[in-house]
């Protein structure tokens, strides 16, 4: 059996943003290729595209929603999964990653418990990957919201957490 | 119509203006192989293993999608064209499972076959990282196993364009991408309608049938198991082709007499119950129109249909026919009247029936099927299935006899056997009500009007002295168009057929899997469905109401049609189901 991709945070959409979601689909849909740029509205208001949102777009549009889902899977920039109110970026640049980067994420991985584009059921937590933010002198380096630790150790990352924690 | 003038590998050609490379290459007897493109599905150039060369042309063109133009120069055999379509093979065997051998679609695989005509020698020229995904077998009626997948998405325009519902398509990007569900849901969890033209179409071993064989060849091997077989009226016109026979071939008489080689116990056909059908249906159409009913009256043989209005249009569930499919009716037939009759307790007989269809498998399994506190069917084959039984057990298909289906529950009329032709249903039931009600034979017995393979048709008739008006519509997204049009108000009918895969049952998804290069220039659709209506022609009885079979049923065991008896046995209830789990 397939394992379905599993939400981890529930979803916590108003009745307000449902109406601003379908005040942004009566005004676009139909325009040709509206699909994306309500996708793009509903992550301005919702902040990600869980499937209760795709929900809403297959069916104000009635297009299946695998065409959303496949939409939303190919472009990285749509989410499909809350971003927590720290928000973990490991930089997998070049220069980070020959700096050991690789393991300083698996290590956030396996401590919070979640994957890559994941944030933790509490909510606290989202970890992603990016490439160069352009503090390669400090490799390996990670951003939480818009602190940086540079120079970092695997055995750092454990410490660095819990201050949010 | 406009011809162009070209030339293909230096030999002048004439085609209609508008045609592709690949048409007009055909009309020159040249073969160009075909993965992704699939005619009237899939036409988007990606899989680029039709490349031809064209004077002037830069870099190599897609002869499925290129138009020819006047004065052009193609050339289709190349080196350069041939190590082209070679390294392409590579590069999808460098991320496909190749296990060859135990893959259901072996000596059917269009990969395999290009693989072999190409002189694919290194299958494993590209090795690198390949995709591991996990089988989804979550559906009653089928496994999807992307590892096999090509990513051809012929699947995908089936579903979505074909039939209207897309709940498969690519998600990610790049290497990652797969096919699959809207938040990989498992296949059983999205309104999946079971018709499996997805694996019809499938070039590969991604998509395919559950496989019952073994249970069936187990159940006949059990001698405390009385086995019986019916088997759907589309199943004879297609048969053959697994044997090598062109499309178009009558397998009637070498079917029955493989099933009996079989083993089976009694070889009976669903004819029978498709003229039970009639009767039930035509009664039920005729008690709604005079009545005050609810009309438009819809028919409920297709499961896959079934399903689609159960997820889709659950403000017609009222209109559908209360029957049972013919291959339900058949089950509860053969598990009282028959059991009875020959003193054979249900419980031990075990109902087999092949079919054309993947959505039956999920039919034995809906609520209120099991008449006799007892399951209506066991076991569903598709045609497929059955072939490979014919395999399993040696039996030289080729140089079997023709015989005859075994009485009572094995003779049908010629109106059953076109229940597996989009139309042949409306066909079977006008040929009996107009008789009902004028009491007299209509004029003719042929309703050419709702003959072919086109996917709405409309026909108006005088019954009696009433005006009926018909519609016939053949794959969801016709029907769809049908339903919409009854809802809007622009159109009003009183008797509608639906049947879930495009052309009907001929064409259903457990047919015989043809290649493209056979799809893209024979309609096979067109081709199966002239088989039937050759075996009504040359068949004494036309008339639902003639079967002899079924006049005893009803003389000696459910009175008459409609009556509390047969409501017990022959009829079912439908529910509305959500989109998504």
């Amino acid at each position: 059996m397939l394992r379905a991709k599993k939400q981890t945070v529930p979803f916590k959409g108003t009745k307000e943003q449902e109406n601003q979601l379908k005040q942004v689909i009566k005004e676009l849909r139909d325009e040709k290729g509206c699909l994306m740029p309500i996708m793009q509205k509903a992550q301005d208001i919702y902040g990600y595209l869980p499937i209760e949102v795709q929900k809403i777009i297959s069916d104000e549009l009635s297009v299946p929603m695998e065409k959303v889902y496949g939409v939303a899977t190919f472009y990285a920039q749509f989410n499909l999964m809350p971003k927590g109110d720290y928000q973990i970026s490991v930089c997998l640049g070049t220069a980070c990653y020959v700096k050991g980067s690789g393991n300083i994420f698996n290590k956030i991985k396996t401590t919070l418990k979640i994957d890559s584009g994941e944030c933790t059921p509490d909510g606290k937590f989202s970890l992603d990957a990016c490439r160069c933010i352009g503090a390669c002198g400090l490799a390996p380096v990670m951003t939480v919201n818009d602190e940086v630790y540079g120079r970092l150790t695997v055995d750092e990352v454990e410490t660095i957490l819990q201050k949010y924690a | 119509m406009e011809m162009v003038n070209i030339k293909i590998n230096g030999v002048d050609v004439q085609a209609p203006q508008g045609s592709t490379i690949l048409e007009a290459a055909r009309l020159a007897n040249i073969e160009i192989p075909t993965l992704c493109y699939l005619k009237e599905i899939n036409a988007i150039g990606a899989c680029r293993i039709c490349v031809v060369e064209v004077k002037g042309a830069r870099t190599l063109v897609t002869a499925c999608v290129y138009p020819i133009n006047e004065g052009m120069e193609i050339f289709t055999n190349t080196p350069k064209v041939i190590e082209s379509r070679k390294k392409t093979l590579q590069l999808i065997l460098s991320d496909h499972d190749k296990k060859c051998t135990s893959c259901v679609r072996s000596k059917n695989c269009e990969l395999q076959k290009l693989c072999h005509d190409y002189g694919v020698d290194d299958a494993d020229r590209f090795q690198g990282v390949a995709n591991k995904f996990e089988l989804d077998d979550s559906a009653a009626h089928m496994v999807r196993d992307n590892n096999k997948c090509i990513l051809c998405r012929r699947c995908v325009a089936a579903c979505e364009k074909t039939q209207g519902i897309g709940v498969i398509g690519a998600n990610e990007r790049g290497f990652a991408t797969f096919i699959g569900s809207a938040f990989d849901m498992d296949l059983a969890d999205t309104a999946c309608i079971s018709c499996g033209q997805c694996i019809a179409v499938c070039p590969v071993g991604a998509l395919y049938e559950k496989d019952n064989t073994k249970e069936v060849f187990d159940a006949i091997a059990d001698p405390k198991k009385h086995v019986i077989v019916q088997t759907a009226p589309a199943v004879r016109a297609a048969l053959a082709e697994e044997f090598g026979y062109p499309v178009g071939t009558d397998s009637q008489g070498k079917m029955f007499a493989a099933l009996r080689r079989l083993g089976f116990d009694k070889v009976f056909d669903t004819n029978f119950s498709a003229d039970l059908t009639i009767m039930e249906e035509g009664t039920e159409f005729l008690d709604r129109l005079n009545n005050g009913g609810k009309l438009p009256l819809i028919t409920s043989c297709s499961p896959g249909w079934i399903r689609y209005a159960e997820h889709y249009f659950p403000d017609f569930l009222d209109n559908l026919s209360s029957c049972k499919s013919p291959q339900q009716m058949f089950g509860a037939v053969a598990k009282s009247y028959y059991a009875e009759k020959n003193n054979i307790p249900k419980e031990d007989i075990v109902c087999v029936s092949v079919m054309p269809c993947t959505a039956k498998k999920f039919e034995i399994g809906r609520e209120d099927q099991a008449a006799n506190g007892v399951p209506d069917v066991d076991f569903v084959l598709t045609t497929r299935e059955l072939a490979r039984m014919i395999d399993r057990a040696g039996l030289m298909f080729d140089a079997l006899p023709d015989e005859e289906a075994d009485a009572p529950l094995g003779l049908g009329t010629g109106a059953a056997v076109i229940f597996g032709a989009t139309g042949g249903v409306m066909e079977a039931a006008l040929r009996t009500v107009v008789e009902i009600v004028t009491g007299k034979e209509a004029p003719s017995l042929d309703f050419v009007d709702v003959r072919g393979i086109e996917g709405v048709k409309e026909a108006t008739y005088d019954v009696g002295g009433t005006t009926v008006k018909v519609a016939v519509a053949s794959g969801t997204a016709n029907a769809r168009k049908v339903l919409e049009a009854v809802r809007n108000g622009e159109k009003e009918y009183h008797f509608i057929e639906i049947m879930g895969c495009p052309g009907g049952c001929v064409n259903g998804g457990g047919q015989p899997i043809q290649p493209a290069s056979v799809r893209n220039f024979v309609d096979i659709r067109a081709e199966r469905a002239k088989v039937l209506y050759e075996i009504d022609k040359n068949n004494p009885l036309r008339k639902s109401h003639e079967n002899p079979a079924v006049k005893e049923l009803y003389d000696t065991y459910l009175e008459k049609p409609g009556s509390h008896r047969a409501h017990e046995l022959l009829h079912t209830k439908y529910k509305a189901r959500d989109l998504y789990k």
